[in-house]
Order: C-alpha cells, then sequence, then structure tokens
C-alpha cells in the first residue's frame, strides 16, 4: 500500500512545513522576463511536479531552486538557508541535503559508475574506503543495477542505466529533497514505466521530498502528489492533480487531454497500483 | 486554353525554371484564357508559389485542378507568408553608440576583470587549503602533473633537440669568421637556459595542455558536469582550476630543465661536427660562461608561465557556453591569448631583469 501524502486526504492533517520557499521571483534572462512575481512552497514529504509549455522556464526555475542561476529579485529559502547571499558553509550543508537528477544525467564521463556514485562519500573525507564500497554498492542494487555495472564507464551505458546511474549518484548521501529533471525523458516506454516504479519504490523507501519537471503525463501520473503549473511568466495553479486538470487553461486542457478519467481518485490509483505490481522489486 | 502537365516539384522545375518564369506571365495576360491543372502529376509548394507568383497573387479562371492541389493554392491565397526575422544582438541593441575599437576594449576589460577575479579566488582557495590541510586534492594534482609535464617530455625534447642544433649551426658559421669559435657555449649558455628554454616549453605546453584543459571544462559545461559539481556542493575553482594552475607551475620549471637540457645537448653535438668542439670541453665550460642567475630566471619565468597558461585556459573554459560552436571558439582563444600572455610577460621580464646575469 502506498504511504504518500496525497493518497490522504487533504484536510485530515495540517500542512506540513515547507523545505522549499520562493517568494516574488524575478527572473530575467537575455533582456526577456521569464517570471514575474512567483511564489512557491514545497512541503515536507510531497512530491510536486512542474509543468509547462516548452519555453515557459521550467528547467529555469528548477536551476534557481539548486543555485545555478541567479534571481534578478525575489528569495528563495531552502531548508531555511536563503541562497545565494548564505556563508558557503550553509550552502554546502544545504547540498548535502539534496541530490539532483539531471536530464542527460550529467555523470564525470572520466569516472567509472561506481567512482561516481561515490563521488559525494568522498567528498566528506570521513568514511573508509571499505565503507564507502559497501554504501556505493548497496545503493546501485536499489536503483536495479548489478554489481559488475560499477565498473564500467559512462559512455558504455544505455540511456535507462545512465539514468540509474545518475539517481544513485542523487541518492548516495540520503538526502531528504530529491529534484528530477525530466526523469523520464529520452527513454523508451518500457524503461520509463521501470524508471517511474523504482523512483516510486525508493520515496516510499527514504520518505523523500521531490520536486519533478516533467512534460510527460504518464510520469506525472504515476508519481505527482500536486502539480505547479507555469504559465504567462507566473505559477497559474499549484494544487492537486484532480484539481489542477480540470483548470479551464488552454495549456493545462491540452496537456491532460483525453487524460482527464485517470487523474480522479479510482482511476489514479489503479492505474498507480498496476505501476507498483508491474516494476515490482528490481 | 493553357493546360500544364507533368511534375511541378522543385527538382522538376529545375531546368526550365528560366524558360517557365518568362512564359507563365506571358500567359497569364491574357485574362480570359482557361488553366488546366489537372494533368499536372506532381505539385509541390515551391511549383505551387511559381505559378502563384506568375500569376501576380491573382488566379486565372481555372478549367480544372486536382483536390490536393488546390489545398497549396488555399494555402497561398491565404496570405503571404511572415518575412523573416533578423536576428537582434541583445548587446548591439542595448549600446548603438558603441564603436568595434570600443567594444574590443571592453571586451578585454571584462577579460582582463574575470581573470583577476578567477586568481583572487584561487587565491583564497588557497588559504582555505592551508587552513584545511586535509581538503588539498593531490590526486588530481597529481593527475595534472603527470598529464601536463610527464607526457609533455617527448615533444619538448624533439622540438628542443633540433631547434638546439639550428641554434648552434647558425652561429658556429659567424663565428668561425672570426675565429671565435668558442664562443658558441656562451651564446648557446646564455639563451637558452634564460630564455629560449622557458619560452619554447610554454609556447608547446600552452599548445597542448592549455587547449585540453579548456576544451575539458568546455566539454563538462556541455555535459552539465559543472552543475553537477556545482550541486554536490564541490567548488569548480578549487576542485578543477586551482590543481590545474599549480600543477602546471610546478611541472613548467621542470619540463624547461628538460628541454633547456636536450636544446644544449643538440647545440653540442652540433658544436662538435661544426666546429669540432670536444662535448666535453663544452660541458666543462658552460658554468664558466653562463651566470647561475639565468638558470634562477629562467625557472621563475617557468613557474609564472606555467601558472599562467593554466589559469587563462580555465578562463576561457569556464566561459565556454554549451553548444560546439563556443567550445571551438573557446579553445582557439585559449591558446592563442596564452602564448600571447607568455610571450608579453617574457618581454617585460627581459627588460627589467636587461642587468641580471648577462
Amino acid at each position: 500500500m502506498d504511504g504518500g501524502a496525497a493518497e490522504r486526504p487533504a484536510s485530515a492533517v495540517a500542512a506540513p512545513p515547507a523545505l522549499i520557499e520562493v517568494r516574488g521571483l524575478l527572473t530575467v534572462m537575455a533582456g526577456t522576463v521569464i517570471h514575474r512575481d512567483l511564489d512557491l512552497d514545497v512541503r515536507e514529504g510531497e512530491m510536486l511536479a512542474l509543468i509547462g509549455g516548452s519555453g515557459s522556464g521550467k528547467t529555469t526555475l528548477l536551476r534557481m531552486l539548486l543555485g545555478l542561476e541567479v534571481p534578478a529579485a525575489g528569495t528563495i529559502k531552502v531548508f531555511g538557508h536563503p541562497l545565494g547571499r548564505c556563508a558557503r558553509i550553509d550552502l554546502e550543508c544545504v547540498r548535502h541535503r539534496w541530490g539532483v537528477l539531471f536530464q542527460q544525467g550529467a555523470l564525470f564521463t572520466a569516472l567509472t559508475v561506481f567512482d561516481n556514485v561515490a563521488l559525494p562519500l568522498r567528498e566528506l573525507k570521513s568514511l573508509d574506503p571499505g565503507m564507502i564500497e559497501t554504501l556505493v554498492m548497496m545503493k546501485l542494487t536499489q536503483v536495479g543495477l548489478r554489481p559488475e555495472d560499477g565498473a564500467k564507464m559512462p559512455s558504455e551505458l544505455s540511456g535507462g542505466m545512465i539514468k540509474r546511474v545518475a539517481l544513485a549518484r542523487a541518492l548516495i548521501l540520503d538526502p531528504q529533497l530529491l529534484f528530477l529533471d525530466e526523469p523520464t525523458a529520452g527513454l523508451d516506454p518500457d524503461s520509463s514505466k521501470q524508471f517511474v516504479a523504482l523512483i516510486r519504490a525508493l520515496r516510499r523507501e527514504l520518505r523523500l521530498t521531490v520536486v519533478m519537471v516533467t512534460h510527460d503525463v504518464d510520469t506525472l501520473l504515476a508519481l505527482a502528489d500536486r502539480v505547479a503549473v507555469l504559465a504567462d511568466r507566473h505559477l497559474i495553479a499549484v494544487d492537486e492533480l484532480a484539481k489542477v486538470a480540470r483548470l479551464p487553461h488552454p495549456f493545462v486542457s491540452n496537456f491532460f487531454m483525453g487524460h482527464l478519467q485517470r487523474c480522479e481518485g479510482q482511476g489514479l490509483a489503479g492505474f498507480r497500483a498496476t505501476l507498483d505490481e508491474a516494476g515490482g522489486p528490481a | 486554353m493553357a493546360r500544364l502537365r507533368g511534375d511541378w516539384t522543385v527538382l522538376g522545375l529545375l531546368r526550365h525554371a528560366g524558360a517557365l518564369a518568362a512564359d507563365l506571365p506571358a500567359l497569364r495576360a491574357d485574362a480570359t484564357l482557361q488553366w488546366d491543372l489537372s494533368a499536372v502529376s506532381r505539385l509541390d509548394t515551391a511549383g505551387a508559389l511559381l505559378l502563384w507568383r506568375a500569376w501576380s497573387g491573382q488566379p486565372p479562371p481555372l478549367a480544372g485542378t486536382r483536390p490536393e492541389h488546390r489545398a497549396l493554392f488555399d494555402l497561398l491565397a491565404a496570405g503571404p507568408a511572415p518575412r523573416r526575422a533578423r536576428r537582434v544582438d541583445a548587446t548591439a541593441s542595448e549600446k548603438p553608440a558603441v564603436n568595434a575599437l570600443q567594444a574590443s576594449f571592453v571586451g578585454l576589460a571584462t577579460h582582463l576583470l574575470a581573470v583577476t577575479a578567477l586568481a583572487g579566488q584561487l587565491l583564497l582557495d588557497a588559504l582555505t587549503l592551508m587552513r584545511h590541510p586535509g581538503a588539498i586534492p593531490w590526486r588530481e594534482l597529481s593527475a595534472n602533473v603527470y598529464r601536463t609535464g610527464t607526457q609533455a617530455l617527448g615533444i619538448t625534447a624533439l622540438v628542443g633537440f633540433l631547434v638546439g642544433i639550428t641554434l648552434s649551426y647558425l652561429t658556429a658559421r659567424q663565428l668561425q669568421n672570426y675565429g671565435a669559435d668558442i664562443f658558441v657555449i656562451n651564446i648557446l649558455g646564455l639563451s637558452i637556459p634564460r630564455e629560449l628554454g622557458p619560452l619554447l616549453a610554454a609556447i608547446i605546453v600552452a599548445g597542448r595542455s592549455g587547449s585540453s584543459m579548456t576544451a575539458q571544462l568546455g566539454v563538462m559545461r556541455v555535459t552539465q558536469e559543472l552543475d553537477a559539481l556545482s550541486v554536490l556542493g564541490i567548488s569548480h575553482t578549487l576542485r578543477l582550476v586551482l590543481p590545474k594552475v599549480l600543477a602546471l607551475a610546478v611541472a613548467l620549471p621542470l619540463v624547461v630543465v628538460w628541454t633547456s637540457a636536450v636544446m644544449l645537448g643538440g647545440g653540442m653535438l652540433a658544436a662538435q661536427a661544426e666546429l669540432g668542439i670536444d662535448p666535453l670541453r663544452f660541458v666543462q665550460g658552460l658554468p664558466a660562461a653562463v651566470p647561475i642567475a639565468n638558470l634562477l630566471l629562467g625557472w621563475t619565468k617557468a613557474v609564472l608561465f606555467g601558472g599562467l597558461i593554466a589559469l587563462l585556459a580555465c578562463h576561457f573554459g569556464l566561459r565556454i557556453e554549451p553548444n560546439t560552436e563556443s567550445l571551438g571558439a573557446g579553445v582557439t582563444q585559449s591558446v592563442v591569448v596564452s602564448i600571447t600572455a607568455v610571450i608579453v610577460v617574457d618581454a617585460i621580464f627581459a627588460v627589467a631583469f636587461s642587468n641580471v646575469g648577462l
């Protein structure tokens, strides 16, 4: 049975604290305003999906949340630390508490799979090699890779395996917060389903809070508790999937065209249950 | 009745475009003439546009068209295609008054500023490392010394040897004229460790290692590896730039010793062949002819050149945008600028230390 927050009625529990707080975000790139007055809260334990048309600034917003781009105005707080103007040591603490899965994986091409996953652990400079090896091999098994895959170079991996290794690297420090940038983009339908089932399983095990950018309806239906819709330079809605799907906005109605039934309680629960069974333990 | 037949496609019309452009408008001049397009086997957008232009946008009375062809004319009738937009250069439109000369000065100033900032950041990182010696990236340092130093030994030896021979032959001929054969030791001994060795090694290393450093950082930008490091909380300057700069500052003086030695060896062989100077006498003559200050000066320059080449290479590498064009341009710029910078610094040294060791 799934213990995710969305499956419980929203009114039964008080809203958990926000891990990410965005207030009054203004983004300007090459003279064009991308976001204006954008507010967003990501609550502990939830899976928030960020959707929006192409060019609406989803990836840019994600990069802002990661501190890779600096906003023109507004504040972004992650774990209560404001990004950008806090001490470096603070930022390092934040960065040890989150994991990021980049769209193309962004594995270090000069390092083997094992070394890629081990890198964040080695950075801590306090673990002995034996412990690092055990942790890395545990994580590789957890994402469904075989021990012999650890010796491979990133260039020898298939698209699905690259994502799995990247996920293992993102999760190696057991972060509270996981960012996924288009987790299923470029995967065939079968690998995509397996990967989504894997993320669902890991999320249950590790009690992750997840922020995900996606344009794939299946991924969205399988994973998202709440959906934030980016359009017209700000978030036009941040709400539960079923409510967002009925929003009278051209982008939203196009996005969910033909999927409305599946966003409702019964259809959604059924879809997720079959996915969990089919995916099973990898 | 004008009856068209055959393939009215871009390939089919290639050979007849000139003749058709003259004939079709002439036919259209008769406003009452009926046009029958039902025998046209294939019509594509280019063929339809050719006809449309010949008709000046006013279709004549059509006796027959195929339905699938009519859709193309409907598309053309719907109105002219939008005009293509010219790319607006954001920087040019912001400052229209800036001319090319000013722009290049502004560009130079931004680069100087960025390089200074990078050097400052490296200094801060070095201080951090002094306080936390455990964080010194030894592996990266040694890997970089190996790549930029050890692996450059072959090429620097070859080039150094050949330059040494050339130099020795050329001077030997001149010196023979005055019977001053023995001064070949002074000339080679002064010029090589002080000037030619460091300069030659630096230029080869700038082309070899400088370009590879820039390309490596650039590709890491393209593959988002730099972003991945950032989100892991790993500093680019501390982990990627500082080891490269330190390693090259250590490796280049060593490469310079090697290159100078091989160069002198080449010169020595040429001196024996041309002037009959015994190699033993050459080696014994060197310490007398060359004050030790020249060696120290050569090494100081080599440390500086090494740091400078790596710093500039990393500066250009970190500025690379995630596209192929920028990668190529960045590598070219890096090599050109670092070689120029090495020569400029060398010239400054030559003037500043003109009364040392000569």
